[in-house]
């Protein structure tokens, strides 16, 4: 265990590395740059880190599946446009079950945008290919859980073989203060291709993604539907604040959670009931936790910096499970602050 | 010519239509595999189009990737694990339209694997359609007025040779002639193998279904490919 101040971006870096993550292929790109610069000054020292700089993301993404395939534990990292290029590999990664781990910087958009207050890449980080999502997102909200959920996302990708992600931001990223970093064990990567002891006995294998009949791809995808929502009780994550006699509970997720927990806090001292729930799995979505949690509550309350991402996840896991009253705050990308976030709990209670 | 060791027997006959190609040039592959001893240490990374069909033709290491992406793939399993011999092959839409970013970067950047680029004028998978190797006045599926405006279609090895830094290998065979092609292949693989940096084979081939031709009129569309498409290898400044 290790106590140390540090910015967002570099300990995404040192949980990679705590997490046995061995080879970064990256490009370059707003808020998610010191991934790819600290990477390259760690192999720069340690010569059994590979690094890569290719000439867009789409050869990030998937330079960094060639990596996982001849056995690396390879990652990428990237933020909004370049989310959006990276999702033809990561589409590929999802039909071959390769257990890729991709740290994305939020930044707001469509398009270009801004580069720190952001929740719109949620759909496109769980649903972005053109398959089912079978895909882990973990969405941290402070600078500990950036730490110990990138560090986690790497056991989750290599042991149940989802492309998996931390959903993170711009200012999570360029948030500066104390983390502890405690190295574990999380489960060792192997080759795809190249196994020597496979080839030994003569077994050689051809990996694909294309299929000539619809059965063939339909029994690879049933199985993997049936394999996701094996796992899915394992993984799933969430917090809950004061949710057992709230009259209003709150949903929202990462950095905005955050100032939401602050905002409940505040409300619990004036005396109001109100509670958080907190999702920090994404997808999987717990949402047997969610359903028990608003059995009481009269009211919810959906709280992001996005219009209506996350709340239309939310309400899709309550569908027929509660009558609760249903409100909503959005401010797609533009920051959160307790106070406004108390002010609206104010307004609904 | 024998059939190569390190042909996967069981999907044989592979799945090309009848005449294509592709068949000469992955005989020419699998005959370059047998005879420098790498079935074991190749990795074999294919395109989309016609080239997937070869997805599980021979007894190696196979994996099968997203259109123009099999070259940042060869790439990545190259650095990931040096020692294997990593052979990308694609068609010329993959090599040279949407990939064609990834392919001169990875001969920029020396990158260490061996790229392998089926020229047959046009993208064969999806009906003929022109492509960047399209040739002036040719009639495609998307050009059908033979109106396609390049003055030049794209010269893939010249450019690479242009672009490329290092110690490089580059050559442009023809299924006209197997033995020279493999020749080239197997120098390419070589090259790759003593870690000399990126080695490029483009092979001129033929597409009788869409170039809509007899076994004649395949090899008179060559002939007048190779008039085009100079054969042979090319040195740095992009001579033959």
């Amino acid at each position: 265990m290790n106590k140390v101040l540090a910015i967002g971006n570099e300990v995404v870096v040192e949980a990679a590395i705590d997490a046995g993550a061995s080879m970064f292929c990256g490009y370059p790109i707003t808020p998610s740059t010191e991934i790819l610069a600290g990477w390259a000054k760690r192999a720069d020292v340690d010569k059994d880190l590979v690094f890569l700089q290719t000439e867009d993301e789409i050869a990030a993404g998937f330079a960094t599946i060639g990596g996982i395939l001849a056995g690396k534990k390879a990652w990428t990292a990237s933020a909004g446009p370049g989310n959006i290029l990276m999702q033809d590999s990561l589409a590929m990664a999802e039909a071959m079950r390769i257990p890729i781990v991709t740290y994305i910087a939020q930044r707001g958009g469509p398009s270009t945008g801004t580069v720190i207050f952001s929740q719109q890449e949620l759909f496109l980080t769980a649903h972005g290919g053109n398959g089912e999502g079978m895909r882990i997102v973990y969405s941290p909200g402070n600078l500990q859980e950036l730490y110990d959920y990138t560090f986690k996302a790497f056991d989750a990708a290599w042991r149940y073989r989802f492309p998996t992600f931390i959903l993170s931001d711009g200012y999570l990223g360029k948030t500066f203060g104390e983390v502890i970093y405690h190295k574990g064990k999380t489960i060792d990567a192997k080759p795809m291709l190249q196994d020597k002891e496979r080839i030994e006995k003569g077994e050689y294998v051809n990996i694909r993604n294309c299929y000539s009949l619809e059965d063939e791809l339909a029994e690879v995808l049933n199985k993997d539907i049936e394999d996701f929502h094996k796992m899915s009780p394992k993984i799933v994550e969430y917090e809950e604040l004061y949710c057992g006699d709230a009259e209003l509970i709150v949903f929202a997720h990462g950095s905005v959670a955050e100032a939401v927990k602050a905002a409940v806090s505040m409300a619990r001292e004036q005396k109001m009931k109100v509670g958080l729930f907190r999702p920090i799995t994404l997808r999987p979505l717990p949402k047997e936790a969610m359903i028990k949690a608003v059995r009481k509550a009269k009211k919810i309350m959906v709280i992001e910096a996005a219009h209506g991402q996350f709340a239309k996840l939310v309400r899709d896991a309550l569908f027929g499970a509660t009558q609760a009253e249903y409100y909503s705050y959005f401010k797609p990308a533009e920051g959160i602050v307790p106070e406004e976030a108390l002010e609206k709990i104010q307004e609904v209670l | 010519m024998s059939v190569p060791s390190c042909y996967k027997k069981e999907t044989k006959p592979a799945k090309f239509c009848p005449g294509c190609g592709h068949s000469i040039v992955l005989k020419m592959l699998g005959q370059a595999i047998d005879e420098l001893g790498i079935q074991k240490d190749a990795v074999f990374s294919i395109d989309i189009g016609c080239s997937l069909l070869a997805w599980d033709f021979y007894d190696v290491d196979t994996v099968q990737t997203h259109h123009g992406r099999t070259t940042p793939v060869a790439v990545g399993i190259k650095r990931g694990n040096p020692k294997s011999v990593v052979i990308a092959y694609t068609g010329d839409g993959g090599a040279y339209a949407i990939g064609l970013q990834s392919l001169l970067h990875s001969a920029l950047r020396q990158e260490n694997v061996t790229v392998i680029t089926v020229n047959n004028t046009l993208y064969a998978m999806t009906g003929g359609q022109a492509a960047p190797t399209t040739m002036p006045h040719e009639v495609t599926d998307s050009t059908p007025n033979g109106d396609f405006t390049l003055e030049s279609p794209l010269m893939g090895p010249e450019l690479v040779s242009q672009i490329g830094n290092g110690d490089l290998y580059i050559a442009r065979g023809s299924v006209s002639n197997p033995m020279t092609l493999k020749k080239y292949i197997k120098k390419a693989i070589t090259h790759q193998m003593e870690g000399k940096g990126f080695s490029f084979v483009e092979a001129l081939s033929i597409c009788p279904t869409n170039w809509k031709t007899d076994a004649k009129g395949s090899f008179e569309f060559l002939k007048t490919m190779e008039e085009v498409y100079k054969l042979g290898e090319i040195n740095r400044d992009g001579t033959s």
